[in-house]
């Protein structure tokens, strides 16, 4: 079963780095341009989450149906946290991050394939904002993100 | 395929990642708690989530050979932001996004689907703030 999870998550991790691609949010402009309604706005980030969010929205739904998940393991879904100061504070930092250069985790990670150097040095700057995080803190980020 | 359309597909596959993530691993994709557990996993400490959490990585590496297999050549993108710009954006974007325990995928397009309070607060809060960083870069600065 284990092995079949982790051959699952490589398929499933190339359907979403292929999504990412297509749908556009590669390129750090499709974001910022989004963001900036006083600027050369375009609105295709609006139609990618269109598209996510409906396709997420049903698979959960269908998930609410089913007492496991295909491979066992129960579902492992957040549930009953509060909000709280780490969330909005993270998010804010994160917003300003995102703002400043238009990549947010997926595609810096998938744009590492373009070989540019500029997305490279961003990338390697969320590693080490990750280990950052985790060695200060130094506790385990558990629930919201696991995959 | 007109490029609003394009997006439309592309998102929905996106969407279609997290519902196949959620059904057959009974996992949230979350993108940041993915690269997460690898690093922490460099840092020594691998749980067993590890390899299931690169395999989903390395698969987000793939993707785009996959696209350029399909269409013949990777997208053109635009990345401007000097060095600083970009170390610094990049340190807040990992940082952040682990502090609040989730990116774009995790809250963006996982928790708004089961309509959670904190991935709307978490959504609203780095949409709005991204939109006054791009504008104070755009227009004021």
């Amino acid at each position: 079963m284990r092995a079949a999870r982790i051959v699952a998550a490589l398929v499933i991790g190339t359907v979403f780095g292929f999504g990412l691609t297509l749908a556009g949010v590669l390129d750090p402009a499709t974001i910022r341009n989004f963001l900036d309604f006083f600027g050369p706005f375009d609105p295709r980030l609006g139609f990618v989450f269109a598209g996510a969010l409906l396709v997420s929205t049903a698979g959960y739904l269908f998930s609410r149906r089913r007492r496991e998940p295909a491979l066992g393991g129960g579902f492992a879904i957040p549930a009953g946290q509060p909000v709280d100061q780490p969330l909005v504070l993270g998010s804010a930092l994160f917003g300003i991050g995102w703002g400043m250069v238009g990549l947010c985790p997926g595609p810096a990670i998938a744009g590492l394939t373009l070989g540019l150097p500029s997305v490279f040095i961003f990338t390697v700057s969320m590693l080490v904002g990750i280990a950052a995080h985790d060695l200060w803190l130094g506790r385990r980020v558990a629930g919201e993100a696991v995959a | 395929m007109s490029a609003y359309l394009q997006s439309f597909i592309g998102g929905a596959l996106i969407g279609l990642a997290a519902a196949m993530l959620l059904l057959i691993n009974g996992r949230v994709a979350g993108v940041i708690g993915a690269v997460g557990g690898v690093v922490d996993g460099v840092l020594g400490r691998i749980d067993g989530d590890f390899w299931e959490r690169t395999a989903f990585v390395a698969g987000l590496l793939i993707g785009p050979f996959a696209f350029l297999l399909a269409y013949g050549a990777l997208p053109e993108v635009t990345i401007t932001g000097s060095l600083p710009i970009l170390v610094v954006g990049g340190l807040l974007v990992g940082f952040g996004t682990r502090l609040a325990k989730g990116c774009t995928a995790g809250h963006g397009v996982c928790g708004l689907a089961r309509l959670s309070t904190r991935s709307i607060v978490a959504v609203a809060t780095f949409f709005g703030v991204a939109i006054v960083t791009v504008f104070v870069m755009e227009h004021v600065l």
